[in-house]
């Protein structure tokens, strides 16, 4: 299955060191907060891509494998991604949220991470559109309804909160800290994995 | 070429250079560039080997965080998984300008498949005995050979280098036979006997739930090989394995599996039977082994430490030293025997289900699959950390 992604890096057939080599290199290219996805022949890169990532402090998101192909995912760390300040007043605890989806209240849950993340691993029943397609599908959406909108950390959900309430959403609350720190129930694609290597989601 | 522009470069090392190194107690500085996770999990160990860890990755944008750290004075071996990092890193380190520079042909996977074959000495009635030292993994497998026949002990995963050996010395190999049913490494005794239509043995004891057919292990029915001269006395000494079976080989060399190392002795909690098996154990130790011969070489299954190797390479010792100096045949009381054996032991081998699974024929892995499940140290032993 495909994910949405800014970036494919081909290293099949490539042994190491080049795998790595390569994604490096492509991710100095890329945005902050931009998804590369690493196709990789090498088993060794499955260990090395999360350490690699680790060391330089990128996210990495999680790995699924076809066949003999591994597909790796990685966000582009943003240096500054210390906190830009949660400006929009409503928001909800994580705990509240998990809260909530114990009830039978009726509400939706719009994630605005990019395709990768959500992924690799989301509240159940949520929806995605990440934050840079916003603007351009927010007719996909009703102002009328009660939207819970999550990110990894806050800030993304924090601009997408205040941008749909400029436009019109009457009801809608941000969730903090968001998916970085969930510790309820959690969904995700289901990839067919080989051996013990299980699908990680990303921190 | 004058002296100025001397080319320097990067030199291959074998991994039969290596184990020189680490039996001679050489001196040597290694680099690994494998990621922190594998390198804690192991690592090539030597009494004069210094070995830090620097991740290929954190090395990209230039190797001076690694020259830092590495004496000038020393030969410099780089190593990684495979071969190819190792390459990458070691080429740079010689750019800038250092000298004794190499890399390990093969990387940690070869490493840990390579056998070096070592004479331990001729036998009475007329052959030979050689030990396979696995160095990488301390893993030890036999070869007794008398008359152009031979009997493989303990087989290894990888059985192409005791058919070349065989073939070297134009002996055929008859017999295949494992001391135990192994929990920390794939056993090549079938695929070895299927190679070379051997018969393969096994402690009957171990083999209740194997898949395919063998020859039952029965104590006191010898094997004889080189026109009936040398024999191969099985002993039944259970303990690590409710099977364990020890060899008599030619009166003089005891094959005593993971029963007894040099340097330790064997854990019982491999096949999720430690409380049962450790009054077992306590036998063949201390009812069994204690009756024989001082002067009895003793050849194991395993090595802990490389310090149990000897200047060529090889593990034995003599039955009645370790009497006196293994710490595991001198616990006079039961209830710390139980305890030491039981309790604290250090972490199970990797995959080790997997693996005692692999060897009853239970599953199937492909290659690939078996040499990941035998990756790192092989902790058959009590006192191994």
């Amino acid at each position: 299955m495909d994910i949405k992604v800014d970036h494919v890096v081909d290293a099949k057939g490539l042994a190491c060191p080049m795998p790595i080599v390569r994604t490096r290199k492509a991710m100095n290219d890329l945005n902050a907060g931009q998804v590369l996805e690493l196709q990789a022949t090498d088993k060794g890169s499955v260990a090395d891509i999360q350490a690699w990532a680790k060391s330089t402090g990128h996210q990495f998101l999680g790995t699924q494998q076809e066949n003999d192909v591994y597909r790796h995912y990685v966000r582009k760390s943003e240096p500054d991604e210390v906190k830009e300040e949660i400006t929009f007043p409503h928001s909800v605890r994580n705990e509240e949220l998990e809260g909530l989806l114990e009830s039978s209240r009726e509400f939706h849950i719009l994630d605005v991470r990019e395709p990768a993340e959500y992924a690799f691993g989301r509240v159940r029943g949520s929806r995605n559109i990440p934050l840079g397609e916003l603007p351009q599908r927010i007719g996909e959406l009703n102002p009328e309804d009660e939207m819970y909108i999550i990110c990894r950390t806050g800030n993304r959900s924090n601009m997408a909160a205040n941008l749909l309430t400029e436009k019109g959403f009457k009801n809608i609350i941000n969730v903090v800290p968001g998916m970085s720190e969930w510790t309820g129930i959690v969904e995700r694609d289901e990839f067919e994995l080989k051996n013990k290597i299980k699908p990680i989601g990303g921190k | 070429m004058s002296e100025e522009t001397k080319q320097l470069s990067l030199m291959k090392m074998t991994p039969h250079a290596l184990t020189q190194i680490v039996a001679g107690q050489e001196e040597l500085f290694i680099l690994d560039v494998r990621n922190e996770a594998e390198f804690s999990d192991w690592k090539i160990e030597g009494e004069n080997i210094e070995i830090i860890n620097i991740p290929y990755f954190d090395l990209l944008d230039g190797v001076d965080p690694a020259l830092e750290r590495i004496p000038a004075s020393k030969r410099l071996l780089v190593v990684c998984a495979k071969e190819g990092s190792s390459q990458f890193i070691g080429e740079q380190i010689v750019e800038a300008g250092r000298e004794h520079v190499y890399y390990l042909e093969g990387g940690m996977k070869q490493w840990s498949e390579y056998l070096e074959p070592i004479k331990v000495g001729d036998l009475k009635s007329g052959g030979e005995i050689y030990q396979f030292v696995r160095i990488g993994k301390g893993c030890l497998s036999y070869m007794v050979l008398s008359g152009g026949e031979a009997v493989v002990i303990d087989t290894a995963r990888m059985i192409q280098p005791y058919i070349d050996f065989a073939a070297m010395h134009g002996v055929q190999i008859k017999h295949v036979l494992d001391t135990h049913l192994h929990a920390d490494h794939i056993s090549g005794g079938r695929a070895l006997s299927e190679a070379t239509g051997a018969s393969y043995w096994l402690p009957p004891k171990d083999a209740e739930e194997v898949t395919f057919s063998y020859h039952e292990l029965v104590e006191n029915e010898d094997l004889l090989i080189g026109d009936g001269k040398v024999n191969i006395h099985p002993i039944y000494t259970p303990g690590h394995t409710i099977g364990s079976t020890t060899f008599l080989v030619d009166s003089e060399y005891l094959l005593t599996g993971d029963i007894l190392f040099v340097a330790s002795i064997g854990r019982p909690d491999l096949a999720g039977k430690a409380e049962d098996w450790v009054g077992d154990l306590r036998h063949s130790l201390y009812g069994l082994y204690s009756g024989m011969p001082d002067g009895l070489i003793v050849l194991p299954a395993h090595f802990g430490k490389v310090t149990e190797l000897d200047k060529r390479g090889q593990v034995s010792a003599k039955l009645g030293d370790l009497f006196t100096d293994n710490p595991g045949l001198n616990i006079s009381d039961e209830t710390t025997f139980r305890r030491t054996v039981t309790e604290n032991l250090p972490p199970q081998p990797h995959a080790y289900q997997e693996i005692r699974q692999t060897n009853m024929g239970k599953i199937q892995p492909d290659e690939e699959e078996r040499r990941e499940m035998e990756m790192g140290p092989n902790r058959c032993a009590v006192h191994d950390h």
